[in-house]
C-alpha cells in the first residue's frame, strides 16, 4: 500500500506491506536505526518516537496507520551539530550504559516535558504539577532500562527541563 | 571524561547487530518446538514454501551441514530429538520480515511426544554430584566437622532458600546478520560479549578455519551474560544465508529470547550455620540444588561464596544437579555469587537474630584473614571497612533491631544489610598500539556491552602512554583485531587493560611508533592468591500492610574493588547491578510450565524488570583500595558485584520491617500478605 509521511522533516512516499509496523518501516526500509526494537509489543518503550508531536510506541503503530503523519525519531532531535539539551544532559550525567533504551528515553522525555496535567503521583490535581523527581520517574516508567541507568536518567531530565 | 561513544548513542547512530546496512538482506524467522520432549515425525513445510517471498525452509528433513562436534545447543536441525519446549526446530527465510514470520507460522511440525520432566524439586531422584562447577571449581568441599560445630553452637539456623528462573533480558534482543563471500568466508554481525570467542565457536560449529570467520559487534545492547557464549541465532543466520544464497538477518523476538538465549538456573539452597555466644561461626554448610538440560551440563557455582566469605573451623559446600527437559541454563550477572550470596547473607541475618546480635557486627567478628576454604591469603580484603563505612553513611547505629515495630500509616518500615563479593580474575589477551596521524590507536577485540569498555581502555592507554585521553582512540568489537577474552566474569577490563598497558609500554620502549603485547605468560605467572572484591549493601524498605507491596526508598552500596579506573563508569555499573538486584528481590521470576514444558511469562509485561518509578534512590561509593597483586591498573572487576547481596539486603529489611521471613524470591505482595 502506498503511504506518505514526513520523518524528521523529510517527506517519504513508500509502498508498504500492510503488516509492517512503523518501527520496521523506519529501521528496515528508511535506514533510520535510531528507534530500537526491544519487545515489539509496546512493553519496553525502546521504540518511542514522536508521531505528530506526541510520544508513541512505533512498534504498536502499523505503517499504514501513520499515512500523512509527521514522525520525529531520535535522529531528528539535534539541530545539525548542536545536540538537543536532553541529549547533552544524558551524556553529561552518564544516563545510559549500553545505549539501547536511550533513543526511546530521549524521545519520551522530549514529549513528556511538554505534557500538561497531573499524573498518578500528583497530589493536587487542580494544578499543573511541578516536575519533581517523583513526577519524572512516574512519567518515564514506560521506558525500561535494563542497564539500570534510571537514577542518572532522572537527574539528566531534571537538569534539561525548562 | 564522558563516554567516548556517548554522542553516537544519543543521536541514534550507533550500530547494533541488526542495524548494519547490508545489500539484499533476507530475513529468517525460527519455528520453535511445541513439545518438551519427543521426536519430530515430520516437518510439513509445503504450504510455507509456496508463500510469497519465501526463499528457503530449514529443518531436520534436510539437515544442513554442520561440524559433528558442534555444541548440542548450536547443532540446529541435526537431530529429530526435541530436548525442550521452545527449541528451534525449523526456520523460514524470506525477502521481508513480514513474509518470513507469516511463513514460519504456516510450518507444521508433527511430533511423537514423550512424557517430560521439567520441575526442579528438592526430592528429585535424579540429583547427582557434577565433577566440577563453573568455571572449574570442585563441586564439593569439606573442612572440619560441621556436625560437631553445629552441636556445640550457642545458636544455629537450618534454613532453605529458593530462587526462581531468572532471565537476563538485555534490552537489545539477540540479533545477527550473516554474509558469506564467494570464497566461502563468513562475516557475522552479532550481538555478542566477545568477538574472538564467538568467532571461534562459529568456526567450530561450521567446521571452518578460524581465519575464514569474522565477527563484528561494535555496539551491544546489554548482555549480562546472555550474550557471553554463542547463541543459536548466530548459527541460524549463517545457515539461512548459506541456504538462501543471500545475506540473512535474524532478530529474535523478546519471547524467543526466553527460550534460546539462556537463563539463571532456579536454585534450592539449604544453609546450616552455627555460632558461639560471641557470634563466632562454629560451622557453615551450604548445599545448592539446581538444574541443567539433557543436552549440556551447566553447573552453576552457587555455594562457592561460602568458601570465601567467613572464617569458620568447619565448612562444607556442595552442589547437586538434575538434568531436566529444559533449555540449558547459562550465565547471568554474577552466576553463582548472586543466588548463593542471597541465601548465605539471608541466613547470616537469621543467625544474627537468633544470637540477638547486630548483623553488621556478626559479619565483622567473622571476617577471615585467609580464604576459609584452602587457606590462600587474600591479595586484599576490605569487607569490614565497607561494612563500617556503609553503616556510618546509612545511619545504621540509630537502628532499633526489633522487627515489625516501625509503622507509618499503612507502611511498615525496616532496614537490612548484606555483604557482597566477586572474584577478581584476568585472562590472557593481546593488544596492538600504534601511531596514526599523530594520535594513538589501540586495538583489542574487546566488547563494550554498556560497561564503558571503550572509555575505560582510552583512560588506561592514555595513562600508560602519558598523553591526554583525547589523543587515544580505541578500536574494539571485531574478531580481526588482536584476540581478547569475553566481557564476562568481571574480567574484561582487567584482561584487556593488562594487554593494552603492555602494548603501550612496548610502544614507548621501542621506536615510539608501535607496540604489541600478549599477556599469556604474564597472566600464567600470577602468584597464587585469593583475589576478590568485597562490598556491603544497605537497604531501607517500606512494606504496605494493606497490599503487601514492598518499596525500596533507599539502597546504598559500599565497595572495595581495587583502584577504580573511571569513577563515572564505575558508579553506573554499581548502581546498574544494584538496580537489577532490586528486580531480583521484588519482581523477577520466570515460571516453568509444568504441564507443557518451557517457560511462562515470556515477555516484559509479565517478566517484570524494575521501571523508573521502582528506583528512587540508589547510591554507590567505594573505598580507595590499593592492591599490587592484580594487574597493571590495580583494578578489580565491577560489572557483577553490584547485584551480589542486594536481594539479601532487601529481604533482610523486609524481615526487619514486618517480622516475617520470606525465603523464596521474589518477595511478591501475595507472599508477604499471606504472612500477616
Ligand atoms: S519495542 Fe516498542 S515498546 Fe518495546
Ligand atoms: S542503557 Fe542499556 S538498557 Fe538503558
Amino acid at each position: 500500500m502506498d503511504i506518505t509521511l514526513k520523518v524528521n522533516g523529510t517527506p517519504h512516499a513508500v509502498d508498504v506491506d500492510p503488516r509492517m509496523s512503523l518501527l520496521d518501516l523506519l529501521r528496515e526500509r528508511l535506514g533510520l536505526i535510531g528507534a530500537k526494537k526491544g519487545c515489539d509489543h509496546g512493553q519496553c518503550g525502546a521504540c518511542t518516537v514522536l508521531i505528530d508531536g506526541r510520544r508513541a510506541n512505533a512498534c504498536l503503530a502499523l505503517a499504514v496507520a501513520v499515512d500523512g503523519s509527521e514522525v520525529t525519531t531520535v535522529e531528528g532531535l539535534a539541530k545539525g551539530d548542536d545536540l538537543h539539551p536532553l541529549q547533552a544532559a544524558f551524556i553529561e550525567h552518564d544516563a545510559f550504559q549500553c545505549g539501547y533504551c536511550t533513543p526511546g528515553q530521549l524521545c519520551s522525555a522530549v514529549a513528556m516535558l511538554g505534557e500538561p496535567g497531573p499524573s498518578a503521583v500528583t497530589d493536587d490535581l487542580a494544578l499543573d504539577p511541578e516536575l519533581t523527581p517523583e513526577e519524572i520517574r512516574e512519567r518515564m516508567s514506560g521506558n525500561l532500562c535494563r542497564c539500570g541507568a534510571y537514577v542518572n536518567i532522572v537527574k539528566a531530565i531534571a537538569e534539561a527541563a525548562p | 571524561m564522558n563516554r567516548v561513544e556517548g554522542r553516537v548513542k544519543v543521536t541514534g547512530l550507533a550500530t547494533y547487530a541488526a542495524e548494519y546496512p547490508v545489500e539484499a538482506v533476507a530475513y529468517a524467522y525460527p519455528v520453535q518446538s511445541l513439545v518438551a520432549k519427543g521426536r519430530i515425525v515430520r516437518v510439513h513445510d509445503a504450504e510455507a514454501r509456496e508463500m510469497p517471498g519465501v526463499l528457503a525452509v530449514l529443518s531436520c528433513e534436510d539437515p544442513p551441514r554442520l561440524a559433528e562436534d558442534a555444541d548440542a545447543e548450536l547443532a540446529l536441525f541435526q537431530s529429530r530429538d526435541v530436548a525442550y519446549r521452545g527449541q528451534i526446530v525449523a526456520a523460514v527465510v524470506a525477502g521481508t520480515y513480514e513474509n518470513a514470520r507469516a511463513a514460519a507460522a504456516a510450518v507444521r511440525v508433527e511430533y511423537d511426544p514423550d512424557d517430560h520432566d521439567v520441575a526442579l524439586r528438592s526430592d528429585h531422584p535424579g540429583f547427582y554430584r557434577p565433577d566440577v562447577v563453573n568455571p572449574d571449581y570442585p563441586s564439593d568441599t569439606v573442612k572440619g566437622d560441621v556436625e560437631a560445630g553445629l552441636a556445640g553452637a550457642a545458636a544455629s539456623v537450618d534454613v532453605t532458600y529458593s530462587t526462581p528462573v531468572l532471565h537476563n533480558n538485555p534490552m537489545e534482543p539477540h540479533a545477527a546478520v550473516a554474509v558469506w563471500d564467494p570464497e566461502g568466508r563468513l562475516l557475522v554481525y552479532d550481538s555478542t560479549q566477545g568477538a574472538s570467542p564467538d568467532r571461534d565457536t562459529i568456526a567450530q560449529t561450521f567446521g571452518l578455519p578460524r581465519e575464514d570467520v569474522r565477527v563484528v559487534s561494535r555496539h551491544v545492547g546489554g548482555g549480562f551474560g546472555a550474550k557471553g557464549s554463542t547463541r543459536p541465532h548466530a548459527v541460524l543466520a549463517a545457515l539461512a544465508a548459506r541456504a538462501a544464497g543471500r545475506p540473512v538477518k535474524i532478530a529474535l523476538t523478546r519471547q524467543q529470547m526466553f527460550d534460546v538465549t539462556g537463563y539463571r538456573t532456579p536454585t534450592i539452597q539449604r544453609l546450616r550455620l552455627g555460632a558461639d555466644a560471641g557470634g563466632r561461626l562454629t560451622a557453615v554448610e551450604h548445599v545448592a540444588y539446581e538444574q541443567s538440560s539433557t543436552l549440556v551440563e551447566f553447573a552453576e557455582q552457587t555455594a562457592t561464596p561460602a568458601r570465601v566469605m567467613y572464617a569458620t573451623p568447619a565448612l562444607r559446600t556442595a552442589h547437586r544437579l538434575v538434568r531436566l527437559d529444559v533449555a540449558t541454563p547459562s550465565w547471568m550477572r554474577a552466576p553463582g555469587e548472586c543466588p548463593g550470596m542471597y541465601a548465605l547473607e539471608s541466613a547470616m541475618d537469621e543467625l544474627a537474630c537468633a544470637l540477638g546480635m547486630d548483623p553488621v557486627e556478626l559479619r565483622v567478628v567473622n571476617d577471615a584473614d585467609a580464604e576459609p576454604e584452602g587457606g590462600l591469603p587474600f591479595s586484599s580484603r576490605n569487607l569490614v571497612m565497607c561494612l563500617r563505612e556503609g553503616a556510618r553513611r546509612f545511619g545504621w547505629r540509630h537502628r532499633d533491631p526489633e522487627p515489625g515495630v516501625r509503622r507509618e500509616g499503612e507502611w511498615l518500615v525496616g532496614t537490612g544489610v548484606a555483604a557482597s563479593t566477586y572474584p577478581a580474575r584476568r585472562r590472557p589477551a593481546r593488544a596492538f598500539a600504534f601511531v596514526r596521524d599523530g594520535d594513538y590507536v589501540v586495538q583489542v577485540a574487546a566488547a563494550d556491552i554498556g560497561t564503558g569498555a571503550r572509555t575505560a581502555l582510552v583512560r588506561i592507554a592514555a595513562d600508560a602512554l602519558g598523553v591526554p585521553p583525547d589523543q587515544v582512540h580505541v578500536e574494539l568489537g571485531d574478531s580481526d583485531l588482536p584476540e581478547a577474552p569475553v566481557a564476562g566474569g568481571s574480567m574484561g577490563t582487567a584482561s584487556w587493560g593488562s594487554a593494552v598497558v603492555r602494548a603501550c609500554e612496548e610502544l614507548k620502549r621501542g621506536d615510539g611508533k608501535e607496540g604489541r603485547a600478549d599477556t599469556t605468560d604474564e597472566v600464567g605467572n600470577d602468584a597464587r592468591l585469593a583475589r576478590h572484591a568485597f562490598g556491603a549493601q544497605f537497604a531501607e524498605v517500606r512494606v504496605s500492610s494493606v497490599t503487601g507491596e514492598v518499596r525500596v526508598p533507599r539502597l546504598l552500596g559500599v565497595f572495595a574493588a581495587g583502584r577504580i579506573v573511571d569513577p563515572q563508569l564505575a558508579r553506573s555499573q554499581f548502581i546498574g547491578g544494584m538496580t537489577m538486584g532490586l528486580g531480583m528481590a521484588l519482581m523477577e521470576e520466570t515460571l516453568t510450565d509444568e504441564e507443557f514444558g518451557g517457560f511462562l511469562r515470556r515477555d516484559l509485561a509479565q517478566y517484570h524488570v524494575p521501571a523508573c518509578a521502582d528506583v528512587p534512590h540508589v547510591e554507590a561509593v567505594w573505598l580507595d583500595e590499593q592492591d599490587g597483586e592484580l594487574n597493571p591498573m590495580g583494578s578489580k572487576g565491577i560489572g557483577e558485584i553490584g547485584i551480589v547481596g542486594t536481594a539479601a539486603a532487601i529481604g533482610n529489611a523486609v524481615h526487619h520491617a514486618t517480622g516475617h521471613r520470606v525465603r523464596d524470591l521474589p518477595l511478591t505482595p501475595v507472599k508477604i500478605l499471606s504472612r500477616f
